[in-house]
C-alpha cells in the first residue's frame, strides 16, 4: 500500500481502496488503514483509509446506512461490544495500534471519550455523572478534587452556571440540550485526547444545536474532535475536515471549505445538493 | 400516475360519515364493556371464594370455654406436702375435672354417663390447672372458678355447626349433652373467647388444641433457606447468562434447559430431594433445610428468567455510557446495569417466593407432611408447613377441623400479602433512584 506523508495535499479520492490524505496541515492523531468492517456476513466499511487530524474536528457525512458511524465507533472499539462485529485492518493513535490485544481496551476509551446521538445521562445525580468517570479511573483521590474536576468540566461544558446549585438534582431531569452536554462534560472530565459524536444534536432544538456546537468549537483548542451528523449545514459550521461515506466506502475527504465548494465527485456532489441522501 | 390517481382518486376519500364513526366508537365501548365484564368475573369469583372461606373459618378465631369450680385438693395433687416439682408436674389433674364436672351435675351417676360428662371438657384442660399449679404451687388447698376449653364437638356445637335438630342418632352431641349445655350456659358457665392457643401452638390431634405457629415458622424457615440459596445463585446465574456468556450452541443450550426446568412438575423436584437430599447425603427428613433445597430448585429457574429479561428491558444507552467513558465491562453492568434491573429481578423473585410458599406436593416426598407437634425450632427440626397443614387438616374427620382448615388458608393468605407487600416496599425503594 503506498504511504502517504501527512503534508501532502494531493488528493486521490474516489475509488476504493485508494490512499486518501487529508489536506492542511495539522498531524493526525488517528490513522485508520485499510478498514473493514463485518457485522456477520454483510460488510459494512469496506477499505477505509482515513486520517484525523489532531485538535480538529472532523466531520464524517453520507446517507443513512453509509458506515460513517461505524467508523466511529472503531475508533474506540465500541463495535467490540456488537454481537458477529469483526474489524480488520489498521487504526492507529499516536502511532500506537488500537486494536493490538495488549492495548488496554478501558484505557483507550479513557482517552478516546464518546457522545452519543440520544443524550444519555446515567440515572444518577449531576454531580455523580461527572464524577463517575473521574473515580473510576482513579483521578481523584480527594472529595475536593472530585468537586473541583466536577466543576471545571461543567465550566468547560457551558453548563456550570446553570446547574451549580442543582448537582444533587438526577441528570435525567435536564433538558435534551443540557444532558447533551452534561453527557459532553461527562466525557471531558477524564481528561480524553479524542471526543467522538455520534450525531450529538439529531435530537435538539436549532438553540440548543448552536449552544453545543459554540461548545464543539471551543473544546477544538484542547482536543480532537471526530463527529458524524446528517446536517451538511452542521458539517460546514463547525469543522474543518470532512469525510463523506456512500455505501460502507470513504469517497472523499479533505478541508470542509474544499468538500462543499469543489467537490471531486460527483457523489459527493450529489449528497451535498441535496439530490439523494 | 395521474390516470391511476384519477380512477381511484374519488374512492380513497375517507369516509367520516356519522354512521361510520358511530360504529367505531360502539365497537370501542363494546370493547372495553368486554374488559370490564372479565374483569368483574374474576372480581366475582375471587369474592365468592375468599367469602366462603372467611364464612368457614372465622369460627376457629374463637374458642369455647366452660367454668369449673376446681377444688385443688392437697390429697390428690401433692398428698405429702413435698412441692417437690416432679410430684406436682406427674400428679392426676384430669381427675380434679372431673370431681368439678361431677359436682355441677350431681344427678349424673352412671359411669358411661360420668365418662361422657367429663370430655364435654378438653382434654388439654389437665395443662393448663398443671400449669397454674407449677407457676403457684400455693393455689393448693384452694377451691378456685376457673375457665377451660370445652371439648371439639361442644366447641362445634356451641357455634352452631352441630345442629339440634338434627336426629338424635345422627349426631355427635347427644341430647343430654345438649341439656348438660344449657345448663351450664343457664348458670353463665359458658363463654366464647379469642382463640390464642390457634397462633401459639403447634399442630394437634384435638382440634381445640391444634395452632397454626408450628406451620408458619415451618414455612418461613424453609422460605428462608429458599431465598437464601436461590436469590444469589439465580441473580448470579442471570447475571452471567445475560452479560457475560457468550452467544453460543452451550448457553443456547443452558437457556433451553433452564426455561424447560421451570416447566417441570414440583412433585419432580420432591422426589430428586428424597432421592439426592436424603438418601445420598442422608440430610434428615422433614426439616425446613432439605424443604428450602428443594424448594430453591423450583425457584431458581423462575428468578433466573425474571432476573435475564430485568436486565434486556435496561435501555443500551446506559450501557453504552459507562463502556463509552471507559468503565469495564464489569463496572458498567455492577454500577450501571443492575441497579436498574434489581426491581425486576425483585418481582420474579417474589414470584417465585410465593410460588414456593404455596408448593406442598414437593414437601410430601421428603417427609414434611408428618405429624409434628412442636413448633420447630431450627433448620433441622422436623417441621410442616402452611399448605402441608392445611392438607392435612382437610383430611382430619373431626368436624372443627373444617373450620380450622379455612382458618389456615386465611393466614397462608395473610403471610402472602405481607410477602407481596414487603416485594413493594423493596421495589419502591430501588425505583426511587429514578
Amino acid at each position: 500500500m503506498q504511504t502517504a506523508t501527512l503534508t501532502d495535499v494531493t488528493v486521490n479520492a474516489g475509488h476504493l481502496g485508494g490512499v486518501v490524505k487529508l489536506r492542511g496541515a495539522s498531524a493526525a492523531k488517528m490513522t485508520a488503514r485499510d478498514v473493514n468492517v463485518y457485522y456477520g456476513e454483510a460488510q459494512a466499511l469496506r477499505q477505509v483509509d482515513l486520517d484525523i487530524g489532531e485538535k480538529r474536528i472532523t466531520a464524517l457525512i453520507g446517507p443513512s446506512g453509509c458506515g460513517k458511524s461505524t467508523f466511529l465507533r472503531c475508533l474506540n472499539r465500541m463495535n467490540d461490544v456488537i454481537e458477529g462485529c469483526r474489524v480488520t485492518g489498521r487504526i492507529e493513535m499516536d502511532g500506537e495500534d488500537i486494536y493490538d490485544t495488549a492495548l488496554d481496551v478501558v484505557r483507550l476509551r479513557a482517552r478516546v471519550g464518546m457522545v452519543f446521538q440520544k443524550p444519555n445521562p446515567f440515572p444518577k445525580s449531576i454531580f455523580d455523572n461527572i464524577a463517575y468517570g473521574p473515580r473510576i479511573h482513579g483521578f481523584a483521590n480527594h472529595k475536593n478534587d472530585l468537586d473541583e474536576i466536577v466543576q471545571t468540566s461543567l465550566e468547560r461544558a457551558g453548563l456550570w452556571l446553570e446547574v451549580k446549585d442543582r448537582l444533587a438534582a438526577p441528570g435525567t431531569g435536564l433538558s435534551g440540550g443540557q444532558q447533551q452536554r452534561l453527557c459532553i462534560a461527562r466525557a471531558i472530565a477524564v481528561d480524553p485526547d479524542v471526543i467522538l459524536m455520534d450525531e450529538p444534536c439529531s435530537a435538539l432544538d436549532p438553540i440548543a444545536t448552536a449552544k453545543i456546537e459554540e461548545l464543539m468549537d471551543e473544546l477544538r483548542t484542547s482536543l480532537t474532535i471526530v463527529i458524524v451528523t446528517h446536517s451538511m449545514q452542521q458539517a460546514a459550521r463547525v469543522s474543518q475536515h470532512t469525510a463523506f461515506f456512500h455505501l460502507g466506502s470513504l469517497i472523499e475527504c479533505g478541508d470542509t471549505d474544499e468538500i462543499f465548494t469543489n467537490p471531486q465527485d460527483e457523489r459527493t456532489q450529489g449528497y451535498i445538493t441535496g439530490r439523494f441522501g | 400516475m395521474t390516470d391511476a390517481s384519477n380512477v381511484i382518486g374519488p374512492e380513497r376519500r375517507p369516509d367520516l360519515s356519522g354512521a361510520r364513526l358511530s360504529r367505531r366508537y360502539a365497537a370501542e365501548r363494546r370493547f372495553r364493556l368486554y374488559g370490564l365484564a372479565a374483569v368483574m368475573t374474576g372480581a366475582a369469583i375471587l369474592l365468592v371464594l375468599i367469602g366462603t372461606i372467611v364464612a368457614n373459618g372465622y369460627t376457629a378465631f374463637f374458642q369455647t370455654e366452660i367454668a369449673l369450680e376446681i377444688d385443688f385438693d392437697p390429697e390428690t395433687i401433692d398428698p405429702d406436702a413435698t412441692r417437690d416439682p416432679e410430684v406436682l408436674r406427674a400428679a392426676n389433674y384430669q381427675v380434679l375435672i372431673r370431681r368439678a364436672m361431677q359436682a355441677r351435675f350431681p344427678q349424673v351417676t352412671d359411669r358411661r354417663e360420668k365418662r361422657t360428662l367429663s370430655r364435654m371438657v378438653s382434654s388439654g384442660a389437665s395443662l393448663k390447672l398443671q400449669d397454674m399449679i407449677m407457676v403457684d404451687p400455693d393455689l393448693i388447698g384452694t377451691s378456685r372458678r376457673v375457665w377451660v376449653k370445652s371439648s371439639d364437638d361442644i366447641d362445634s356445637f356451641a357455634k352452631g355447626k352441630i345442629r339440634r335438630d338434627v336426629p338424635d342418632a345422627d349426631r355427635r352431641v347427644k341430647d343430654r349433652e345438649i341439656a348438660w349445655f344449657d345448663t351450664l350456659d343457664s348458670q353463665d358457665a359458658i363463654r366464647s373467647k379469642f382463640n390464642t392457643t390457634f397462633f401459639t401452638a403447634g399442630d394437634s390431634r384435638e382440634p381445640e388444641q391444634a395452632g397454626i405457629w408450628g406451620a408458619v415458622i415451618g414455612s418461613f424457615l424453609t422460605l428462608l433457606v429458599t431465598l437464601m440459596l436461590s436469590f444469589p445463585t439465580g441473580v448470579l446465574a442471570a447475571v452471567y447468562l445475560e452479560e457475560f456468556a457468550p452467544k453460543n450452541r452451550w448457553t443456547d443450550l443452558i437457556e433451553v434447559n433452564i426455561n424447560n426446568l421451570a416447566a417441570v412438575p414440583s412433585i419432580v423436584f420432591g422426589l430428586l430431594g428424597l432421592a439426592v437430599f436424603l438418601n445420598f447425603f442422608g440430610l434428615p427428613r422433614s426439616a425446613p433445610l432439605v424443604g428450602g433445597m428443594v424448594l430453591a430448585l423450583m425457584t431458581l429457574p423462575t428468578i433466573i428468567i425474571a432476573g435475564r429479561a430485568a436486565l434486556k428491558a435496561v435501555p443500551p444507552s446506559v450501557r453504552e455510557a459507562a463502556l463509552g467513558i471507559g468503565a469495564s465491562h464489569l463496572q458498567a453492568v455492577m454500577h450501571h446495569v443492575f441497579p436498574l434491573a434489581m426491581p425486576g429481578m425483585l418481582t420474579g423473585t417474589i414470584i417465585g417466593m410465593a410460588q414456593a410458599l404455596g408448593e406442598s406436593a414437593p414437601l410430601l416426598m421428603i417427609g414434611m407432611v408428618a405429624f409434628i407437634v412442636d413448633v420447630p425450632g431450627g433448620f433441622t427440626d422436623p417441621a410442616t408447613v402452611l399448605p402441608v397443614q392445611i392438607y392435612l387438616w382437610a383430611d382430619s374427620p373431626e368436624r372443627a377441623f373444617v373450620a380450622k382448615t379455612s382458618a389456615a388458608i386465611m393466614v397462608l393468605l395473610a403471610f402472602l400479602i405481607v410477602m407481596n407487600a414487603m416485594a413493594v416496599v423493596l421495589r419502591k425503594r430501588f425505583e426511587r433512584r429514578w
